[in-house]
């Protein structure tokens, strides 16, 4: 069996992990990368419109800064991020968005004088200074104060991923691309590393490091619909929750983005909204203005979803055959906005849809979309649970997006993160000395090879796709944009039905190599496992935050339920433990109405949080 | 109802010693906007789960899911079966290695052909991030990002007519684009002449046939042809230099 080590093992080479591999790499460290795919397609690329930093240089960015980008993060978030995390988050996403202009970005620039925008479907007139020529621009996005998005057109994660993997390059750090992590090795204490199975070949090895990073991303692929890329599996997070002692933060705050297109649940950015991009219904009409008069289009994500579903609901929806739908219109922004702030969406319509967004109108949805909840960490990074683990990006719980998560702030998490957590990682390693354990790791890889064996010997008569199927019904049909009591219990009693079934899978096929077959049959309990965590959790909140919104309990309830939900699965269990913690230990911000989406909330009587004695 | 659908489907896994390289027939049924990802995915899960293939966005964004669709290398995802006939062949693309089926290592010669043409910003300028960046016309930045647009999916490789003669060497549309997008970018302080180091070589720019099957096939419309053009003329006169500089040396 193969066998690597390094200073820094990075699980996941899509922003958040090259970005740390980078850090360590530049300042000596070894560092070895895996990768489902070749670096440069992690899912990072799929993110479009841009991140947001608060340079404030375009004239509606004018008087921008970490403080409002702070603000508006917390109240984004509903009141469940981690403020400390939030505040270091707002302060450094300037840093990084000049560190990756300087290491090659094309950020989209100011260009002075008089220009023409959209909001709401009016033409309105703004005037960009001289002085402020050729510095970074910005666009105008959801839930923010200020125009604070920068871009390059709608290719922002493409070309911050390049750039990324760019540096890797420079560096020399080696991406092991189609190597899967499977488990942890860990003594109780330390990580150690992981057992991964190579997709090329099929084999196990083991990678053995001071430091592991989980940067896997985020588990859309848990639910029928969802804009994410086929990899975002969930396997990063599965590996920390199989440890029984890693905790899954919030792991029922999951995001709707409002425009996926029908059918295929592709994104197209939010930035057609923020560049002046309506929603209208069946009748053509816009609606948004009637129930968000102030942020219309642009409230937050889960504001925004639940409002078209609310009106899909009336009956306002435009008939297909893959269910209703609602109208996106950027027609008016002009065939030469369009083609170069928004080609790839004009890309994706064209070639999924056969319409041309100039002319026509766009079906979209709202479709699963972002993890906020992922693996624990404290504000360095550093996992709950286990010395030596981490987790950046999407896969992290870190937690700046508590239960709705800002466009644009996505990525920005990935770089931010990744260049504070990738520091800490180095400081950790300057004062790590490792015993290495061999029983503990080969014990480990005992294991994994004694579930493979399992599992290709196994004759159960269950099909790996067919209960993936089951289990991505039950989630998107039960844990989806509206939730109550009933649906979340069968989500939970279906989920647990389908956990048993998952242990009589048996495989068709017996070929060599990397088996897709046999590579999909060894996730899928784990991921029933998470979708468990995540039905299960919804079931006990029993408010409704941000994006986690309950029919049957319509109030944020600050007062019972201004809690962090941390979930852990010990083995043999059909049900994740639960427990929680306050979401911040500072409450700069303390709780209030967020400024959008219906004010009906349980106010805090914690003086700790409200700061009223 | 639908179409019926015959897919000639390339097999062969380097893993068995068993398997020989064969092709083998399916048959579906089209439904309403199916896309080749749509199609190899029911195949694989409804009638042979041993199938490989790759996909990863199925949005024509990634660059995972190039193959050869009736022998021209196109993404599987944004493929729709309605544009094609009855009968599709379906293979891997030629020049990479082939890792089974219709999957084939790009992740491998990506990373070569990007350590090769050292596809990063060269600056010895120390970054103060708290600092304001450096200005760019807007304009520029277009089009940086114009050529920035390359997926690394390798269509514009499998295309190639010097690239599967000599498929371990030729450094292919994709590196003179990556090139010429650095070439672009004042960040970058190569010298024309640097440049030349990396790509005027007869595995670089002057091994280039001039067939452009390239630029015919590249899924994002990419202007490889132009690049080309651009990197000859520029590097052409490097070149020049480059034997007088050699004459003139030793002479001394």
């Amino acid at each position: 069996m193969d066998t690597f080590y390094a200073d820094v093992l990075c699980v996941g080479a899509g922003l958040a992990g090259e970005r740390v591999a980078v850090e360590a790499a530049s300042r000596g460290y070894k560092v070895i990368c895996l990768s489902l795919v070749h670096a440069k397609r992690s899912h990072s690329s799929a993110a479009q419109g841009g991140m947001q930093a608060s340079l404030g240089n375009c004239a509606k960015g004018e008087g921008d800064n970490p403080d409002v980008h702070f603000s508006d993060t917390v109240k984004g978030s509903d009141w469940g991020c981690d403020q400390e995390v939030a505040r270091l988050f707002a302060e450094t996403a300037p840093l990084a968005v000049r560190e990756m202009c300087a290491w090659g970005v094309p950020w989209n620039r100011v260009v002075p004088g008089k220009s023409m925008y959209y909001k709401g479907g009016q033409e309105f007139e703004k005037f960009e200074k001289q002085e402020n020529e050729g510095l970074i621009t910005a666009r105008d996005f959801g839930g923010t104060a200020k125009w604070r998005t920068c871009y390059t057109s709608d290719g922002t994660g493409h070309t911050l991923l390049f750039t990324m993997d760019y540096q890797a390059t420079k560096y020399g750090v080696p991406v092991h691309d189609r190597v899967e992590a499977i488990s942890l090795i860990h003594d109780g204490e330390n990580c150690m590393g992981v057992v991964a199975r190579n997709l090329k070949t099929g084999k196990l090895c083991a990678y053995i490091a001071k430091a592991t990073l989980i940067a896997t991303g985020g588990y859309g692929r848990l639910f029928r619909e969802t804009t994410n890329a086929v990899i975002c599996d969930g396997s990063g997070a599965i590996i920390a929750l199989d440890t029984g002692m890693v905790p899954i933060g919030n792991p029922e705050a999951v995001q709707f983005h409002p425009t996926g297109i029908v059918p295929t649940n592709i994104l197209v950015t939010e930035g057609c909204r923020g560049d002046g991009g309506t929603l209208l219904d069946v009748n053509e009409e816009r609606f948004m203005h009637i129930y968000e008069p102030a942020k219309q289009e642009l409230a937050s994500r889960d504001v925004v979803s639940r409002w078209m579903t609310h009106h899909i609901r009336l009956g306002k929806g435009v008939k297909s055959p893959y269910g209703d739908h609602l109208w996106l219109d950027i027609r008016h922004l002009g065939a030469k906005h369009i083609k170069t702030k928004l080609r790839d969406v004009e890309e994706i319509c064209n070639e999924f849809l056969d319409r041309d967004p100039i002319t026509q109108l766009i079906p979209v949805r709202p479709a699963h979309h972002y993890s906020m909840g992922g693996v624990r960490t404290n504000k360095d990074g550093a996992a709950y649970g286990l010395k030596g683990l981490y987790a950046a990006g999407e896969a992290a719980c870190w937690d700046m997006h508590g239960f709705n998560r800002l466009g644009g702030n996505s990525l920005a998490e990935t770089v931010v993160a990744g260049r504070i957590v990738g520091n800490k990682i180095c400081e950790f390693l300057e004062g790590c000395s490792v015993s290495l354990k061999t029983d503990v790791i080969d014990a480990e890889v005992k294991k994994q090879e004694a579930r493979i064996a399992a599992v290709k010997a196994s004759t159960g008569k269950e099909n790996a796709y067919e209960l993936r199927n089951k289990m991505q019904d039950l989630t998107y049909d039960n844990v989806g944009i509206f939730r109550n009591a009933g649906d979340l219990t069968k989500a939970v009693e279906g989920l647990q039905e389908v956990y048993e079934r998952s242990k009589n899978i048996g495989i068709r096929s017996n070929s060599m190599g990397g088996n897709p077959e046999l590579t999909f049959a060894l996730k899928l309990p784990g991921q029933v496992r998470l979708a468990l965590c995540t039905a299960y959790a919804a079931l006990q909140r029993t408010e409704s935050r941000g994006a986690h919104s309950r029919e049957d309990f319509p109030e944020r309830n600050d007062r019972d339920w201004l809690l962090r939900t941390l979930a852990t699965w010990k083995e043999g269990d059909t049900l994740p433990t639960l427990n929680y913690e306050r979401p911040s230990k500072v409450w700069e911000l303390p709780p209030g109405y967020r400024g959008y989406g219906e004010d009906k909330r349980i106010e805090c009587e914690d003086p700790e949080v409200t700061g009223k004695k | 109802m639908g179409r019926q659908l015959k897919f000639n489907i390339f097999r062969y896994n380097p893993e068995d010693s068993a398997s020989v390289p064969h092709m083998e027939t399916f048959r579906l049924e089209e439904t309403e906007a199916m896309t080749l990802f749509i199609a190899l995915n029911r195949i694989r899960e409804e009638q042979d789960p041993s199938l490989m293939f790759d996909f990863m966005c199925r949005a024509g964004i990634c660059g995972q899911c190039a193959m050869l669709i009736n022998g021209r290398p196109d993404l599987a995802c944004h493929t729709k079966t309605k544009k094609l006939p009855d009968d599709i062949t379906v293979l891997p693309m030629p020049v990479f290695k082939l890792i089974g089926d219709l999957s084939v290592d790009t992740g491998t010669w990506f990373r070569d052909m990007n350590t090769k043409v050292e596809s990063w910003i060269h600056s010895d300028k120390v970054l103060d991030p708290a600092a304001q960046e450096e200005r760019m016309d807007n304009v520029l930045a277009d089009e940086i990002y114009e050529l920035e647009r390359c997926i690394e999916c390798g269509c514009c490789v499998a295309a190639c007519g010097k690239a599967n003669m000599i498929p371990e060497k030729f450094m292919g549309a994709a590196a003179f684009n990556r090139i010429g997008r650095f070439m672009l970018d004042p960040r970058d302080q190569r010298t024309e002449n640097e440049y030349f180091e990396v790509v005027g070589t007869d595995d670089g720019i002057f091994g280039c046939l001039g067939l452009l099957g390239c630029e015919d096939v590249c899924p994002k419309k990419l202007p490889l042809q132009d690049q080309l053009g651009m990197l000859r003329r520029k590097l052409g006169f490097s070149a020049v230099q480059h034997i007088f500089g050699k004459v003139f040396s030793s002479k001394k």
